[in-house]
């Protein structure tokens, strides 16, 4: 089916659903960062963000029916914030081997 | 709509007063009359001129603070400014061009312009988001001037932590509010270019027959809407840690400085290739038009585009390499570094291959291409030295650096936005210039520019530091000098603004191709009409076409 010509169209309960899904969510993060989760906290509090992230993209971004171009966009996005995640970390994770050499 | 098929138009000879009088028929600035049909127009025309009245006001701005700085600098001691009022000069010169000239100057003014025209279209994609994209400019620009005017900003225009955050007692978040501001103008911007060339191209203009100008507004877009999103973001975080006291670059809160010098460099080291990407697709219309030659490498050129685009974003730790950056990560944004220079000497290569053989003619706008080939190429190749740890490391945060910056940003971005404007000048307003005061004022800029920076090669690599009002006294026979061609400078970029106004009410009536050029802007009325086209092109010919023409 072109797109363009007949595109899809999310009602409005559905939106409802997802808004109080990602409440939910909101939720979630006050109650484990109360939580005695230790070391856990930062990946929990991220990978309840990264959810909520995927669900704004896929539904009030409308990309779950958007053609493969806008995908590519969407991707291409994450490459680059990869490449600056992947070098910055390159700098930090490297530090303590210079050290080791002295 | 009916089409009409693109032809190479012929040169025609120079019209005098009168014969086509932009008065006689309908065109975009005559179109409709008084304030408010410029202040709510749509047309990507007006508002390419809306845009070139605000970036010039703030090119003379950012070069007021440069006459002082440069003033300063005549004597050795700190004489004319205290050393903080000082701080706050070079800040706010660095800020306003870079920020408010160079990263908006070509896409907004030129590209704005001639993007649709090039195309064959009508307009951009989206014309009320490029109007609201100039008043956001707009918007930025008076927040960062409300800053300026109430206490000025003194942590360099690179905003380091922790000046920003914590030592800094300046106007430093009214700035970094219309910085912030601003990027949103630029993203906007970007996105309608980026749409518009993939969407409204005319019929048989496909990707290979696109001008290099569009090829390189269109990598330039790209960067834009990749990068920005990131200053705008680190900008957000010095608020909330000099505000909220959230610790994100303090270390006694947990944070890294270094890190903001990530993120900021991680934008603003492809933000140079936002300054001089478009500058390169100006340089290769130039270059095509006067020597009449079709470009040497069509594809390398505008790949090269794209791998500027690409190969810039993973360079930024060049920027770095004295912060406390593991060296084992320095090493690898200095090879890095190295690999995006190839692209770039491909353009030059390029660009003096085309020359060869051409048939060369020495209007102005060719003044300043050829200015632009051999500065760039200086700033360029010093630009490698740069990148080079050791080297590095001995001229960091010296006038060698300030040397290399500004033959990039000046012999690079600001002759070709010079060579541009002279050169589309007919287009934009139907008239000509005055060839004989343009072509003193490129030759003056040319040689008060060298003037300017050479001795700031020199005298940096003896040791002399930036950002301090006072050096020892060997270091003066330089400064003077570099004084001195900043004064030839700052006059050879005064003319034109004379002589472009002159030429509005007195020059000659420019016709629709007077340089004889290829490419579809020259195949309308000068100025346009206000839908660019009567009947929409069709292309059938590869761009510059020279060779059939001739």
């Amino acid at each position: 089916m072109d797109e363009h010509e007949h595109p899809h169209v999310a009602t409005v309960g559905s939106y409802v659903v997802i808004f109080l899904i990602l409440v939910a969510l909101t939720v979630l993060t006050v109650f484990t960062a109360l939580s005695p989760l230790g070391h856990w906290h930062a990946p929990v509090a991220l990978g309840i963000a990264v959810v909520k992230a995927t669900l704004v993209f896929l539904f009030f971004m409308h990309l779950l029916h958007s053609p493969k171009l806008t995908w590519l966009v969407a991707g291409g996005t994450f490459v680059w914030l990869g490449i600056m995640f992947a070098l910055t970390l390159a700098d930090y994770w490297s530090r303590g081997i210079v050290g080791r050499y002295q | 709509m009916s089409t009409v098929a693109y032809s190479p138009p012929k040169a025609e000879p120079i019209p005098v007063a009168g014969d086509y009088g932009p008065e006689t028929r309908v065109d975009y600035i005559n179109c409709a009359w008084g304030v408010r049909s410029w202040l709510l127009t749509v047309d990507h025309k007006r508002i390419a001129l809306l845009y070139l009245f605000a970036i010039t006001a703030m090119f003379f701005l950012g070069g007021a603070f440069a006459v002082l700085i440069r003033i300063e600098l005549l004597t050795p001691k700190s004489d004319l400014f205290e050393p903080d009022t000082y701080n706050r000069m070079f800040t706010m010169h660095g800020i306003v061009m870079t920020f408010f000239f160079l990263i908006p100057g070509v896409p907004s003014v030129l590209g704005n312009f001639l993007l649709p025209i090039m195309l064959g279209a009508k307009d951009l994609a989206f014309p009320k988001l490029n109007l609201a994209s100039w008043y956001i400019y707009i918007l930025g620009c008076l927040l960062t001037l409300a800053g300026i005017i109430w206490g000025g900003i003194d942590t360099g225009w690179t905003f380091y932590t922790p000046y920003s955050t914590r030592s800094a007692h300046t106007s430093v978040m009214p700035v970094a509010v219309g910085v912030l501001v601003l990027g949103f103008s630029s993203i906007l911007t970007a996105l309608n270019f980026i749409v518009t060339t993939h969407t409204m191209r005319a019929p048989g203009l496909t990707w290979f027959k696109l001008p290099l100008f569009v090829w390189s507004s269109y990598a330039t877009s790209l960067v834009v809407m990749l990068g920005t999103p990131v200053i705008t973001t680190t900008l957000v975080l010095v608020a909330v840690e000099r505000f909220a006291g959230v610790g994100i670059f303090d270390p006694k809160a947990g944070g890294d400085p270094v890190l903001f010098q990530h993120l900021f460099w991680f934008y603003s080291h492809p933000a140079v290739y936002i300054m001089i990407l478009p500058a390169m697709g100006v340089i290769s219309e130039l270059v095509t038009a006067f020597s009449r030659k079709t470009i040497f490498g069509y594809q390398f050129v505008a790949f090269a585009s794209m791998a500027i685009a690409v190969f810039g974003f993973l360079v930024w730790g060049h920027h770095m390499f004295v912060s406390g950056q593991s060296p084992y990560a320095s090493t690898i944004f200095s090879l890095i570094s190295y690999v995006v220079a190839i692209p770039s000497a491909v353009k030059v290569f390029n660009w003096t291959a085309t020359l060869y053989k051409g048939s060369i003619s020495w209007a102005t706008p060719m003044l300043y291409a050829i200015g632009f080939i051999g500065l760039f190429t200086i700033g360029g190749l010093t630009g490698l030295v740069l990148a080079s740890p050791p080297v590095d490391v001995h001229v960091t945060d010296t006038y060698f650096v300030v040397a290399h910056f500004h033959y990039v940003m000046v012999g690079g971005t600001i002759m070709a936005y010079m060579g541009g404007l002279h050169y589309w000048w007919p287009k934009m307003t139907g008239r000509m210039y005055p060839e004989g005061w343009a072509k003193a004022a490129a030759l003056l800029v040319f040689f008060g520019f060298n003037l300017t920076f050479f001795p700031q090669f020199l005298v940096g690599y003896a040791g002399m530091n930036r950002r301090y009002a006072s050096y020892v006294d060997e270091f003066q026979v330089l400064n003077v000098l570099s004084t001195a061609g900043a004064s030839i400078l700052g006059f050879g970029f005064l003319l034109p603004f004379g002589y472009f106004g002159w030429s509005l009410r007195y020059a000659k009536a420019a016709g629709p191709n007077p340089w004889g050029a290829t490419g579809l802007e020259w195949t309308t009325e000068s100025p346009p009409p206000p839908h660019n086209f009567e009947v929409t092109p069709t292309v059938t010919l590869p761009p510059y076409e020279y060779a059939t023409h001739n």
